[in-house]
């Protein structure tokens, strides 16, 4: 079975909501519609106040190289144009919608029915995917025209599709390899021939027998679509991680994967992909996961983006147990801390994840041991154990020279620290104040 | 509803603490300290126990009252210091009271004068067991015979171990590979038996607190060494077998060589850490003035550790 090679954890895996088949969350009745929902700079809102707006309706315009388009997860008046305070507590442009009724612009196919043919050629679906806002979908939300844009000079040899799903707790993937696995495969069919090569590898963790079998039923009424069963250990989905699982192919330090022939997307951005350029439906809902091991159930749930997280606690288990003591947004190792629960989902969300008090604690620092755990729980192959030491002492040259920047912040070496130093805050703060050197040199 | 917590990624933790690792490092201990009790009788566990309370009393007493700062003894590393100090020192009744100064020379002078666990350069068990071979050299190398549960007389069943007698002429009679490997022979308190031993090198191993590569390049690089010395001349030198069985070689390659603190952390430097102790080792006892050099191997290795860290790097995943 393939792997990566160096490093890794295994976390307690916890995918307690396997079993919940995707539902269908209802509409809320206020919305609000971030204008940066992606990596780059923000979309330019293209609405005003008292404007009509129809599911799938273009509000935010893509103007600057790096962005990507926002369109109207419902149909309703604009009340007004303003700031929102994200899930995290930054302030970020916005569209705010009152709902009325649920009216979708009429070009987008909402018939049951399954496309299979696709007959644009390249450059159409990348033009296409640019118009329907869509981003990958794994965590970084990068802008797929861009991604699928091959620079000159630069071949693409490999698509990958990450369906590692190593993150604990998350099973979005998982729910829609089992429920939309043909959709997927026309979607990976399709980013396959954007690309114009000849095959598409899918990782999937070996902890998914029934989604590997099942996608490998369907892969086979498809033209070069391969399933590759992984080996369980995290960070098996981590792009850099997943390309030498896959090719036995290694990024350079500071290079993307094209440069090394590969492209990769994650599972839930090709199923995206199926729904924009074979139903012209643009990215709208996200498909997230509701769990925590106190949660009275667990929820698999197809939200419209801009549902907030409150409204999804709501409608799925009424209210936070009241020994909650963190909400995540994705996995535990990399999710993100949610500040604001009022605060609007946005694309690329894979889960609300509930902690309990007793588990999101962190034990208290002790002296570190110099055991080593962490250098050898790198998947990198870096010394988070010096840069701690180097960032706190302000020794941000030589952090930048033990390669601090190759550092993908995926959590092994705090996970695994016995001396419970918060190595990845450490490693983060460093990043920035070495990037902040870098820039002030410039 | 309460507050929600806020903290970078990840969320969760492996559950490893730097307290389970000790407790786990004693619980590997407890082989050899049966073995030493069987062997030596009650003298070797008033030994290790007089050893134990004296390193965690040391402790507490430094850190309340000198440095002023939380105690750390629950975490279980003054124990494992008492206990391998103990295991360095013969099961004798004058070492019931010598063995409190080592106690003081390791956890005062080699553990916290360096600011605590985690900061030493030395091991402090080792510091502690030189200090004494120097400063007691009759009651360090006066060695009780094995004997019953209970010895009768506590002074006169002495004798020389096997390392001492071969530098001395010739190995004690009788002595055979079986005896050397149960333990049935003289030698420190915890050091005799090395199945005892490799049992609790194998719970490290198996708990993942001590990986492969400094024991077997300790014992690997041991045996070779004076494998070839003795192949060259078998009158003067030990058989490489009865070398690696016999002294602190088993002790010290599976327990000291192996402390987190003190020794290299990359598998390579760790490889070059052992290579280097089992090498010192068959010099300083072939032609140093002491019969045994485990423990000066690995406290002049200590001194190269940060060198080591230094140069050996792990493989980065990419360039």
């Amino acid at each position: 079975m393939k792997t990566f090679k160096m490093g890794g954890v295994h976390p307690e895996e916890n995918k307690i909501s396997n079993d919940a088949a995707i539902e269908v969350m209802p509409v809320p009745q206020q919305m609000v519609v971030l204008m940066n929902q992606h990596l780059g700079a923000p979309a330019t809102p293209v609405v005003q106040k008292g404007d009509k707006v129809k599911v799938g309706q273009l509000i935010g315009e893509a103007q600057a190289f790096m962005c990507a388009n926002v369109h109207s997860p419902v149909s309703g008046t604009v009340v007004k144009v303003d700031t929102c305070k994200d899930a995290f507590g930054l302030t970020k442009p916005a569209v705010y919608i009152n709902v009325e009724g649920d009216e979708w612009m009429e070009t987008i196919d909402r018939t049951p029915d399954i496309k299979r043919e696709c007959t644009m050629e390249p450059k159409e679906i990348v033009a296409k995917l640019k118009e329907m806002g869509i981003v990958g979908l794994g965590g970084a939300t990068f802008p797929a025209h861009i991604k699928y844009s091959i620079p000159e000079g630069k071949k693409a040899e490999y698509l990958i599709i990450n369906a590692a799903e190593c993150e604990p707790y998350l099973t979005s993937d998982y729910r829609v390899m089992m429920e939309h696995a043909e959709e997927v495969c026309i979607g990976v069919s399709i980013l396959r021939k954007a690309l114009g090569v000849p095959n598409a590898y899918i990782g999937i963790e070996s902890n998914k027998p029934l989604a590997i079998q099942k996608m490998q039923e369907t892969a086979k009424q498809f033209e070069g679509i391969v399933i590759e069963p992984l080996k369980v250990k995290y960070p098996q989905g981590a792009e850099k991680q997943l390309i030498n699982a896959v090719t036995g192919r290694k990024v350079p330090s500071g290079k993307l994967p094209i440069d090394v022939g590969c492209v990769v997307s994650n599972l839930g951005t090709s199923f995206s992909v199926y729904e924009a350029i074979q139903k012209n439906k643009p990215l709208i809902e996200n498909i997230l996961t509701v769990t925590g091991k106190k949660l009275p159930s667990q929820h698999n749930y197809v939200v419209r983006i801009g549902t907030t997280y409150n409204d999804i606690i709501k409608h799925s288990i009424g209210e936070l147990p009241a020994t909650t003591g963190k909400v995540i947004s994705g996995g535990t190792m990399m999710g993100k801390a949610v500040v604001n629960l009022d605060a609007p989902t946005v694309k690329g969300n894979s889960s609300v994840l509930v902690m309990d008090e007793a588990e999101a604690r962190r034990n208290p620092e002790t002296a570190c041991i110099r055991c080593g755990k962490c250098m050898h729980a790198c998947p990198m192959g870096l010394e988070p154990y010096l840069f701690s030491a180097l960032v706190k002492n302000n020794r941000i040259e030589e952090a930048k020279e033990h390669n601090i920047l190759d550092c993908i912040e995926c959590g092994c070496c705090f996970f695994s620290c016995p001396a419970n130093k918060p190595l990845t805050d450490e490693i983060r703060l460093g990043k920035n104040k070495v990037r902040a050197m870098m820039a002030a040199k410039k | 509803m309460n507050l929600l917590n806020i903290s970078g990624s990840p969320h969760v933790h492996s559950d490893e603490s730097t307290k389970k690792i000790m407790w786990r490092v004693n619980m590997a201990l407890v082989p050899a300290l049966l073995v030493a009790i069987a062997y030596f009788g009650i003298n070797a566990l008033l030994v290790s126990l007089i050893s134990v309370a004296s390193c965690v009393l040391f402790q507490w007493l430094i850190e309340k009252y000198i440095m002023k700062v939380p105690t750390t003894i629950c975490d279980g590393s003054a124990v494992v210091t008492g206990l391998l100090l103990a295991f360095n020192v013969p099961a004798t009744v004058d070492m019931m009271w010598i063995v409190i100064i080592g106690a003081l020379v390791a956890i005062g002078v080699a553990k916290m004068a360096f600011g605590g666990l985690g900061k030493n350069p030395f091991n402090p068990a080792i510091v502690g067991r030189i200090f004494l071979l120097i400063s007691f050299p009759v009651q360090m190398t006066t060695w009780p015979q094995v004997g019953g549960l209970f010895p009768m007389d506590f002074d006169v069943a002495t004798g020389a171990t096997p390392l001492g007698a071969f530098k001395e002429g010739a190995l004690p009679e009788g002595v055979t590979f079986m005896d050397a490997f149960l333990g049935h022979i003289g030698g420190s308190l915890g050091e005799v038996s090395a199945i005892a031993i490799l049992i609790g090198a194998c719970y490290l191993l198996w708990k993942k607190i001590i990986s492969w590569h400094i024991p077997v390049a300790f014992i690997g690089t041991a045996f070779i060494f004076s494998g070839i010395l003795w192949l060259v001349d078998p009158a003067s030198y030990m058989d490489p077998l009865m070398t690696i069985l016999t002294g602190g070689i088993m002790l010290g390659a599976c327990f000291m060589a192996t402390d987190m603190v003190t020794t290299p952390m990359a598998k390579s430097g760790q490889l070059i850490f052992g290579f280097g102790c089992g090498l010192l080792t068959i010099i300083i006892r072939n032609w140093g003035a002491y019969p045994e050099g485990v423990s000066f191997a690995i406290l002049l290795m200590n001194c190269v550790t940060p060198l080591i860290n230094r140069w050996c790097k792990p493989q980065r995943f990419a360039c």
